[in-house]
């Protein structure tokens, strides 16, 4: 990563969603079936007990924060303590749309019963900085503590930034990621009006009859660290950030530059970070939202970095439908699982891609691979496009 | 004090608060007895509101440090 030539070690991570609660569960979900008859899907059965002292802790915890909490707490337990000064641990978090269903909750009690009813906690619980205001609280982390908001791509970005804190020396461990929990009714009614979800109630990437995402929630916490510090204390190194790439499409607020240009500035970007060429890359962890335009999009940058069907793509949000700010944590965490596990996990949900794509889609069986960098795309409503680089130890 | 009338009082703070139903005694101080800061009384309020069916001012709080004193300001009310 350019800038301070620190490098930075990933050394934990926690992961909760729909297909799977924690790191073991969510790779089986990862190469479990695809999510078929849902606009929506959520984590079911969830339980924020574990994670609270009491039942008033958790009531006053949006259910996004709660998702923050409980993945944090794995990937804690999984890096063990960073042997850093608190005061240069940070916390680098994300969320597209924070406690919107409290929000909704709040709303409607505003209506049915007025303003003397409305919960005195309604703005800590709907507040989108809340999730990393709470891991900062709970692990006493003193160093910068930002929440950043750029939709599908927040939690990419948060990652790229967090590591960047680390590399430019700023922080010697950052604990980052992304939540989301935005399946209410308002949030269902407002992304299928704009006729971003799939009617058919599957997410089938590049799939040549892909109609719209299903959306998702939960959450992805990674734990960074400066890597000699990480040695230093022996930890157990999972992966390196090697690169990110931020920018813009500048072009429509929600439909992608035509041609994919902004993601394709956006890999190159992360590439010349890392001081890699496409060829040394072995996997693209798409952002492959099922929707017609930006998967589009994405194949044909793909196709302009990588080259017609010169690196295996994969997209997991036919099994975690798209959890728009903790999207990109949960596929930087599945990237380090398809390291670990030495396999490309396939993209659920879809049968038939796209003839018009000449990207080399890993359907059908998970695919076994060399472990090497792999670039993660994250590309957001707005025009935001993040990519970040992750490499085995 | 009215047996049946304070057990719904009970009902609403053991809710609200998350502590037993044998912390909620009259003589239980709500900062240190309860571990409830202000804003746990507010929504205590809320739901005493709802469940005694009163309306009881913010100023009216202040100086509420226990049970008792609340249960009489919301008895009070009726």
């Amino acid at each position: 990563m350019k800038g301070g030539g620190r490098r930075v070690a990933i050394t934990g991570y926690g992961v909760v969603a729909p297909c799977g609660i924690g790191r073991k569960a969510f790779w089986d979900g990862l190469n479990g079936p695809g999510i078929t008859g849902h606009r929506s899907i959520e984590i079911a059965d969830w339980d924020p007990s574990p994670y609270f002292d009491s039942p008033k802790e958790s009531r006053r915890a949006d259910r996004v924060e709660q998702f923050a909490v409980a993945a944090a707490a794995e990937a804690f337990e999984h890096a063990g303590r960073p042997a850093v000064d608190t005061d240069r641990f940070g916390t680098i978090f994300a969320t597209g749309v924070g406690g919107l269903r409290s929000t909704q909750d709040q709303i409607e009690v505003l209506i049915a019963k007025g303003e003397r009813r409305v919960s005195p906690f309604l703005v800590p619980m709907m507040m989108p900085n809340a999730p990393g205001a709470a891991i900062s609280m709970r692990y006493g982390l003193r160093g910068p503590n930002e929440t950043i908001c750029t939709a599908c791509a927040a939690s990419t970005h948060a990652i790229g930034y967090a590591a960047r804190l680390i590399s430019w020396g700023m922080c010697d461990a950052v604990v980052t990621g992304g939540a989301e929990s935005a399946g209410c009714s308002i949030g269902v009614a407002s992304f299928g009006n704009m006729t971003a979800l799939s009617t058919s109630g599957s997410s089938r990437p590049f799939d040549v009859d892909r109609d719209g995402f299903v959306l998702g929630e939960g959450a992805g916490v990674l734990i960074l660290e400066e890597w000699s510090a990480a040695e230093g204390r022996g930890a157990n190194i999972l992966g390196e950030v090697l690169g990110a790439g931020s920018n813009a499409d500048a072009h429509h607020i929600t439909a992608p530059a035509p041609g994919g240009t902004g993601a394709i500035g956006c890999m190159r970007l992360a590439l010349t970070d890392a001081g890699l060429e496409p060829g040394d890359i072995g996997h693209v962890n798409a952002h492959g939202t099922s929707t017609p335009l930006n998967d589009a999009a994405e194949a044909a940058a793909v196709s302009e970095v990588f080259g017609p069907r010169g690196i295996p793509v994969t997209s997991t949000k036919g099994v975690t439908g798209h959890a728009l700010g903790a999207a990109g944590a949960l596929e930087a965490i599945a990237m380090l699982l398809a390291m670990e596990h030495r396999s490309i996990p396939p993209t659920a949900g879809t049968t038939s891609v796209d003839p018009e794509f000449t990207i080399d889609l890993v359907v059908g069986a998970a695919r076994s691979w060399t472990p090497a960098p792999s670039i993660s795309n994250s590309l957001g409503f707005g025009g935001h496009n993040g990519s970040i680089i992750i490499g085995p130890v | 004090m009215d047996q049946a009338m304070f057990a719904r009082f009970r009902k609403c703070a053991v809710e609200v608060l998350s502590v037993s139903e044998d912390q909620v005694v009259p003589e239980a101080k709500f900062g240190d007895d309860l571990d409830a800061d202000s804003l746990d009384l507010v929504e205590l309020v809320m739901a005493l509101e709802e469940e005694f069916g009163v309306e009881v001012p913010e100023e009216d709080l202040e100086g509420i440090e226990t049970v008792g004193q609340a249960y009489d300001l919301v008895v009070g009310k009726l």
